[in-house]
């Protein structure tokens, strides 16, 4: 399947969101996650199915003014 | 105390955490600064990297309270969506709503900014704007659930200070009762306490710290500021005078002839 994941395209196996972290390489407590400009919270991404070209966005704390 | 949506603070400096040159300077800065909010954004995530490490994993262990913003949003949908992954982050309800309209002057989009603090504020968002000088604007967003307003005092990273103390004058004497932090354009330490000694309740600055040669001093005279200008208010201060008066008392003096 492909998606789109902040801005790159990526050919990924899994299907949930919480696998696709997993499977991508992403740890930690601390990400922010959206699909489709749609926010997707931590405790929703289990349970949350992608689809081919679906667009991710995965964030985290950064400095900020 | 200043009371922000009902949360007690001690410190009226509110501290930015970028640009500063080194993780040491920032955490030494935010130290000397006193301060008891710091701003943070989110940002895009590198694939493989572990979260909560390094930049944010210093700033948790000071156990401040975050104030996180939506730097860099254009749209409404932009802004309320950042705000949303905020909170689902940082389990705060708290966040600086930035919507820029433009590219030069980084100044809010202020028909923008109203209608996502309406909407962030239906969906129980503490909303801090950021917005300019304009008092029908302030208006309108308390209209639209703020308890709190950041008026701009001139461009954000601009170190100009106040550009029109009129306008700032305006917008804190119709809104006695509201907390007003004045947010961006504050280059130096009596930027801050003149805008504090015009009644605001307290100051957010970034760049002027981050970017000066000794940030931790900087940090550091910024808090003598701003509790010097607040002191000074609430001191009452004398009103400028066209004519010269004597401090020194003329009756009793010496008569030499």
């Amino acid at each position: 399947m492909k998606l789109i994941v902040n801005g790159q395209v990526c050919d990924v196996s899994a299907k949930s969101l919480e696998m696709l972290l997993f499977e991508l390489g992403f740890e930690g407590d601390w990400l922010a996650t959206a699909v489709n400009s749609e926010l997707v919270r931590a405790t929703e991404r289990n349970s949350h199915s992608l689809k081919n070209g679906d667009r991710i966005e995965i964030l985290t704390p950064k400095q900020g003014g | 105390m200043l009371k922000l949506y009902d949360v007690d603070i001690s410190s009226r400096l509110l501290l930015g955490t970028a640009q500063y040159p080194s993780p040491a300077t920032l955490m030494d800065a935010i130290k000397a600064s006193q301060t008891e909010i710091i701003t943070v954004s989110l940002r895009r995530e590198m694939s493989g990297s572990k979260s909560g490490d390094g930049f944010w994993g210093l700033l948790r262990s000071l156990e401040l309270r975050v104030l996180p913003n939506t730097a860099g949003c254009h749209t409404v949908k932009e802004a309320v969506l950042t705000a949303q992954m905020a909170r689902d982050v940082f389990s705060t309800d708290w966040i600086k709503l930035e919507v820029i309209g433009n590219h030069d002057t980084l100044q809010p989009d202020v028909f923008a900014l109203v209608e996502a603090a309406r909407i962030l504020a239906k969906d129980g968002f503490k909303v801090f704007p950021y917005t300019t000088d304009d008092l029908v604007v302030a208006e309108r967003l308390l209209e639209a659930g703020c308890d709190v307003l950041m008026p701009w005092c001139a461009p954000i990273g601009s170190a100009m200070g106040p550009l029109n103390v009129h306008a700032l004058r305006s917008i804190r004497g119709h809104f006695p009762g509201v907390p007003i932090i004045v947010d961006a354009g504050i280059g130096r330490p009596s930027h801050a306490a003149a805008v504090m000694e015009l009644g605001f309740d307290a100051v957010l600055l970034n760049t002027a710290v981050a970017k000066a040669g000794n940030p931790v001093s900087m940090a550091s005279a910024f808090a003598k500021a701003v509790g010097a200008g607040y002191q000074a208010h609430h001191a009452v201060m004398l009103e400028p005078r066209d004519l010269a008066v004597p401090s020194t008392p003329v009756i009793g003096k010496a008569v030499f002839t």
